[in-house]
């Protein structure tokens, strides 16, 4: 089972990317099994949350949360802490949306100059072209096919936009 | 069938709209809003036709739906925690008149301390009043038991409100692939509501009246009996619902590696899950371990239970509830049963899931352990197993 956690503050759209990458994971037919939650509670904005997604061959059964990651994935530095990489499993990574380099085990992505370029109010699905470019566990088509299906119409081409550009910086 | 990636509350939704309910009558409160938030959706495009009516109050609401039910319409409601308690006076009338009202309840603790996450103290506080009650352990078979519900609870022989509960968060708010089937098929599978139990202008007949003390009785006897026959209908259902879907459940109950175990793990809704990956990785070290998952405890299946645990060394039950004072409602329910059928094994309860807390690999595989090896009659898990 691959496992990721999402870190990001509330109104950013962590809980969106992990739904939208657990749809993506699915897309791809009936051995494809996904799950994904928010960590779970009242939600106020700018506080920081946690999000989930789960991916498996065979039906999950364990809906806990996770406490080893395969990806950790954050969308605000300002969640960063060192201590995070105890949550990962062996040869897990942790992806920070950051101009910065943290340290030679963290994957550093300049995701908010993607979407800043082109005027999207959230990181989120910049994030998630960025892990799925890292890991390779879906596709970009993937991902805008997950868009397409379930986010609102107006906002889906603009999110489209996000992964290829996401694409682009990666090739 | 389309494939879809839903939330239990979203998959809920989508199995109601397939029911065709002719009135839903709603009041929101989490874990449980996404439900009636869609289907207010649904009526306001059109693709759901059916009176949507904003009440005040859960009480008002479980109030508005015996109303439809009793003009003959197909009616839902859906609520949660201190929402069902506050249409508590309410479920017994709904029972008593037999309007088969189908009920979702979000699972969630009730106050005080105040608190909107997960455990099963809502709805099992309410198992006297008259409801057929069923738990449901992932999306899909919210969404199944959504048409399956209407189909028991308005069986002619049953005339009985259905409550069906989602775990709240764990089921309510995750997000997972669901199937969801054509309105065709869902219309082969429920026909629409027919009953004689109905104010009709033609045929005067007078609903929800007094009964004394003479023939009051009469009554909850037949109450009863009605639950008791439900069994043989939620069986019927059960086939006819695995011959239109290709799924199916077990009925009352589901075994899991049941056959030869010593030791077997008894609990309901979505942790059941964990516990078969438990037994699984356990049987793998040679323990004979298994899992018997309640699917209804209202009407109870004793009969089936008793089958399931016969030949068991010792059984525990895991369960979100507490009677205080006494033990989990479920346990006692459990230890009844096995007492009825001549059943003489240890039997252990385990307390976990209270206010939302999070039962982890570690808690369920010492479940196992003391059920094998011995525990006290009743136990809090984090507190006097597992971390105690």
């Amino acid at each position: 089972m691959t496992e990721i956690i999402w870190y990001g503050r509330g109104g950013q759209g962590a809980f969106t990317a992990a739904k939208l990458l657990g749809a993506a994971y699915s897309l791809n037919g009936d051995f494809y099994y996904s799950l994904a939650f928010p960590s779970f509670g009242p939600e106020r904005r700018g506080a920081p949350v946690r999000a989930f997604t789960k991916l498996d061959a065979k039906s999950i059964l364990d809906r806990s949360e996770t406490e080893k990651a395969d990806y950790i994935v954050i969308l605000d530095e300002t969640l960063y802490s060192d201590p995070l990489k105890n949550l990962l499993k062996l040869g897990g990574r942790i992806i920070v949306n950051t101009k910065h380099k943290i340290s030679d085990e963290v994957y550093s992505f300049d995701g908010s100059s993607i979407s800043d370029s082109l005027h999207l109010p959230t990181v989120n699905t910049v994030m998630l072209g960025a892990i799925s470019e890292i890991s390779g566990i879906v596709t970009i088509e993937n991902l805008n096919d997950a868009i397409e299906s379930y986010m609102p119409v107006r906002i889906q081409d603009k999110n489209k936009q996000a992964t290829i550009a996401v694409k682009e910086a990666f090739r | 069938m389309a494939k879809k990636f839903l939330s239990g509350d979203e998959a809920f939704a989508e199995g109601v709209r397939l029911a065709r309910p002719q009135v839903i009558s709603a009041y929101p409160i989490t874990p449980q809003t996404i439900v009636v938030e869609r289907l207010s959706e649904m009526v306001e495009e059109g693709s759901l036709e059916s009176e949507f009516i904003h009440v005040e109050s859960e009480h008002s609401a479980l109030s508005c739906a015996i109303g439809a039910s009793a003009v003959g319409a197909r009616t839902f409601t859906a609520t949660s925690s201190q929402g069902l308690l506050y249409m508590a006076e309410c479920l017994p009338y709904a029972a008593g008149g037999r309007f088969p009202i189908v009920m979702m309840n979000a699972n969630r603790s009730t106050a005080l301390p105040w608190n909107i996450y997960g455990d099963q103290r809502d709805s099992i506080s309410q198992l006297d009043s008259g409801w057929i009650q069923a738990y449901a352990e992932n999306a899909q078979e919210g969404l199944d038991f959504a048409l399956m519900s209407y189909y028991i609870a308005e069986h002619k022989d049953i005339s009985t409100p259905f409550m069906v509960n989602l775990d709240g968060f764990v089921l309510t708010h995750t997000y997972e692939t669901v199937d969801v089937p054509t309105q065709e098929q869902a219309d082969t599978f429920l026909p629409a509501y027919e009953t004689e139990n109905e104010l009709d202008i033609d045929v005067p007949k007078n609903l929800a009246f007094s009964a004394g003390p003479e023939h009051n009785y009469i009554f909850k006897y037949k109450e009863h009996q009605a639950l008791l026959r439900a069994k043989s209908v939620i069986a019927e259902a059960e086939k006819k619902f695995a011959e239109i879907f290709g799924r199916q459940y077990g009925g009352l109950l589901e075994t899991y590696l049941t056959d030869d175990a010593d030791y077997i793990l008894i609990t309901l809704g979505s942790i059941t899950g964990l516990c078969r990956e438990i037994a699984d990785s356990l049987r793998s070290k040679g323990k004979k371990v298994g899992v018997v998952r309640l699917r209804y405890i209202r009407p109870f299946p004793t009969e089936e239970l008793a089958a399931a645990v016969k030949d068991a060394k010792a059984v525990g039950v895991l369960e979100k509830d507490i009677s205080f004072g006494n033990e989990g409602t479920i346990f006692t329910n459990v230890n009844s049963a096995l007492f009825r059928s001549g059943i003489n094994i240890s039997s252990y309860n385990f307390i976990g899931g209270l206010g939302g807390k999070n039962i982890s690999h570690e808690d369920i595989a010492e479940i196992f352990d003391r059920i094998e090896n011995g525990a006290e009659p009743v136990n809090f898990i984090g507190i006097e197993v597992s971390g105690g």
